[in-house]
């Protein structure tokens, strides 16, 4: 009789695998590097070339560093929002202007705004490779103890900046040194 | 009760399906659905099929095939007990209830939209193509007609008579999903073989594997049946095969309508509708394998066979069928059960695929040679190696040279064409043996009319197996002879591949019904002779202004030319591929 269940019980497992996979998002690629500390680099800022920013120097703030670049459409669809937010003085956001002419990216500021406290010149692409780049822009945030916390991936939404980005970089302000804030704290995140 | 009301379901669903034909043919884009996927400027062919182009209405689709079978039933069974007939009527009509409502629920293919839009946002570009037109209604007629040989089961098992008669009155039904399924998934492969992008003939994509699981075990089924139809024997096995090939038809719309596996055929996918077929298939799958361990202990063995037989062949054939099912089926879910286990997202492709399914394969069609002339019940081998040694003989001769002779050995070329020489010259085998059996009583008739007087069963069964020897022919010449060259190429260049001279001569622009083109012009000549003129083009089409690619293609029955656009955005065209063999897939009806 039991024999004659097997084909039962396997299906039902099968089921509730399929169930769960319902809730689960198959095109979402997590980032290895959430929860790493962000990779160290110095390179050239856009508007002075001659001054080098190392992101060492911003040990102790949590910061926003923003993929972009003049040639990338979806760039210019998040811009005005990052304005904004740059005005509200929440975070500050740095621009790593990946793989583009200087000339044209300062001329693209010019026309929509900076938004960045400073942007920075990878010029050959090669901080973006070390931080994972695989699609501009991307948004990382990262904290006062120099780790990613969250990464998004195309353009910066307004309801995921309200639902993660600013609820997550409130957290993370607010920690202490020996407090560790995960993204998975804050629901928007999920 | 039953007959009747079957037709008027059909009469019900086939109006609310020209209902939806019409709002696409006059472009009523205050349908929601038709806003979504047709366009005014869409020729009258594609607006038709658009119907299926997109969710709601490969539904109707769906549920107007099923319509289709379970009147079928009803007409054909005049025959049958009347109890049987209204048990197998119950069924598909239940199954029909599921698809309705799942339509009514989710999906409902006529929700307004209002105000109406000005025009529709188009069918997209990529389905415009005349494989839009055939590929899903044949795929689907496949998929929903192997609800009948479930109804049958399911009906066989509520009425606990699982003798041989369900099982001949299920085979010619399953027979016919059987084919129409092939032909649907044999034209789908052509169609992503010519269309840039898609991966070539078979990918592996969840989706393929989703049609190409049912025909796995669907092949199984159509053998199994035999044996159960003529000696009796596995009852049960029959009936749990002929559930799984309709559940597995069920899994492949989960699958790509739920949006849990990511695909290239994911057009529309959303979770709700995913909970809703998900329940669906636990009500289904789980009741009706429910029903098999309640029944099926009761039902004895059938006839006793030995260990050389032609059951013991078709055992193997079914046993092979179903692991290769299995592993077909374990590649396509891992990547969801480890992602639900939380350890880690993979994906499987097509080197796993490739590596489970050849070794499977290769002893399945050796076996194919040999069943079809072993005897029921008990088979003397010495007696069978005496008849097939010319045929091995042939068989290995022509592995070995034809390769040379084509140009290059490789080994695994080499046992492609052993295996489709095997398979051919055992049907010559067994073709000549029943023909001389004949030949004396026939008094003189010709060897057509001898051949036609065969059992059609026995006629369909080679058919099928000779597509299967053309199908490795094909494969096997692909994979080895496709000679394919990128390049860019400036009006007058030439290039030759393989005794074909391609000559560039130049581009003009075109203009059609919803897209302009730039369309290249390519002549292909051998030894000075013109064999054909390809006519590659780069489309944009007016709605949504994605370039598109069309290739150019001329297929002979032992070459195929093609020429497409290097990709979307170049200004000339560049690669051409010349292959010397087109891919075929055979299929047979065996009606019984």
């Amino acid at each position: 009789m039991v024999r004659y269940l097997v084909p039962l019980i396997v299906f039902l497992g099968v089921a509730g695998f399929l169930l769960k996979g319902l809730e689960l998002n198959p095109r979402e690629v997590p980032s290895p590097f959430i929860d790493k500390p962000a990779p160290n680099f110095s390179l050239p800022k856009l508007h002075e070339p001659e001054a080098q920013f190392a992101s060492k120097d911003m040990l102790g703030k949590v910061w926003l560093l923003n993929v972009w670049a003049s040639w990338c459409v979806a760039c210019r669809s998040e811009h005005p929002l990052l304005v904004q937010l740059s005005r509200a003085n929440i975070v500050p956001v740095y621009g790593l202007n990946y793989k583009d002419e200087p000339d044209d990216a300062r001329n693209w500021l010019r026309e929509l705004g900076d938004a960045y406290v400073s942007s920075l010149i990878d010029y050959e692409g090669k901080v973006g490779i070390d931080y994972g780049v695989y699609g501009v822009p991307e948004t990382f945030v990262i904290d006062k103890q120099g780790i990613i916390r969250h990464k998004v991936i195309g353009p910066v939404t307004p309801s995921a900046l309200d639902n993660c980005v600013l609820p997550l970089v409130r957290k993370l302000q607010q920690a202490t040194a020996q407090t560790v804030v995960k993204r998975t704290e804050v629901e928007g995140c999920a | 009760m039953a007959r009747p009301a079957a037709q008027v379901h059909f009469i019900l669903v086939a109006v609310s399906f020209v209902c939806l034909m019409y709002a696409f043919i006059y472009n009523d884009f205050s349908v929601k659905y038709v806003a979504s996927v047709s366009n005014s400027m869409l020729p009258i062919q594609y607006r038709i099929a658009a119907i299926w182009g997109g969710h709601e209405g490969s539904l109707l689709l769906w549920a107007l095939l099923l319509a289709v079978w379970t009147m079928a039933v009803a007409r054909y069974s005049r025959n049958l007990p009347l109890d049987m007939v209204s048990r197998v009527i119950g069924v598909m009509g239940l199954i029909s209830v599921g698809f309705l409502m799942f339509m009514l629920f989710t999906s409902n293919p006529f929700d307004r939209l209002l105000p109406a839009a000005l025009d529709g946002r188009d069918l997209n570009p990529l389905l415009q193509d005349p494989g839009l037109i055939i590929h899903p209604p044949l795929l689907y007629i496949g998929y929903v007609g192997f609800s009948v040989a479930f109804a049958f089961a399911i009906a066989a098992l509520l009425g606990g008579r699982m003798d041989a008669t369900w099982a001949r009155w299920s085979r010619p039904w399953t027979t016919i999903a059987w084919s129409f399924l092939t032909a649907g998934i044999a034209l789908g492969s052509w169609w992503a073989y010519y269309e840039l992008g898609w991966g070539g003939w078979w990918f592996w994509d969840p989706v393929e594997n989703a049609s190409f699981l049912p025909w796995l075990v669907g092949t199984a089924l159509v053998h199994s049946l035999a044996v159960t139809e003529k000696r009796g024997s596995f009852k049960n096995w029959t009936v749990l095969l002929a559930i799984f090939t309709f559940s597995l038809s069920l899994l492949g719309t989960f699958l790509v309508r739920s949006g849990v596996l990511t695909s290239v055929h994911a057009f529309a996918t959303d979770p709700e509708r995913g909970v809703f077929i998900l329940g669906f298939l636990v009500v289904v799958i789980g009741g009706s394998l429910a029903l098999f361990a309640w029944r099926a202990p009761k039902v004895g063995v059938g006839g006793r066979f030995g260990l050389v037989s032609r059951e013991t062949f078709l055992l193997m054939n079914n046993v092979m069928l179903v692991v290769a099912a299995g592993a077909v089926l374990l590649g396509t879910l891992y990547p969801l059960l480890l992602d639900s286990l939380d350890m880690g997202k993979i994906s499987v492709g097509p080197p796993y695929f490739d590596a489970v399914f050849l070794p499977l394969m290769v002893p399945m069609i050796f076996l194919m040679g040999l069943g079809p002339i072993a005897r029921w019940k008990q088979a003397d081998l010495p007696d069978m190696a005496s008849r097939m040694k010319w045929a091995a003989a042939v068989s290995l001769v022509m592995a070995l040279i034809l390769p040379f002779v084509m140009g290059e050995w490789f080994a695994l070329t080499s046992l492609g064409f052993a295996l489709a020489f095997w398979i051919t010259s055992s049907i010559v085998v067994s073709m000549s043996e029943r023909l001389r059996k004949t030949a004396g009583n026939s008094g003189g008739a010709g060897l057509l009319a001898r051949i036609a007087a065969l059992p059609n069963a026995y006629l369909g069964m080679n058919v099928a197996h000779i597509g299967v020897a053309v199908f490795i022919m094909g494969v096997t010449m692909v994979n080895t002879y496709e000679v394919e060259k990128d390049m860019r190429m400036e009006v007058g260049d030439t290039v030759t591949m393989s005794g074909y001279t391609f000559r560039f001569d130049g581009v003009t622009e075109v203009e059609g019904p919803n897209y302009k083109a730039s369309r290249g012009q390519i002549l292909v000549t051998v030894d000075d002779k013109t064999e054909t003129v390809l006519f590659p083009e780069k489309r944009v089409y007016f709605v949504q202004t994605m370039p598109m690619t069309e290739a150019g293609i001329d297929s002979g029955l032992f070459r195929i030319c093609m020429c497409r656009w290097a990709n979307r955005w170049a200004t000339v065209p560049g690669v051409c591929v010349f292959i010397t063999n087109p891919l075929w897939a055979g299929f047979g009806v065996a009606p019984s």
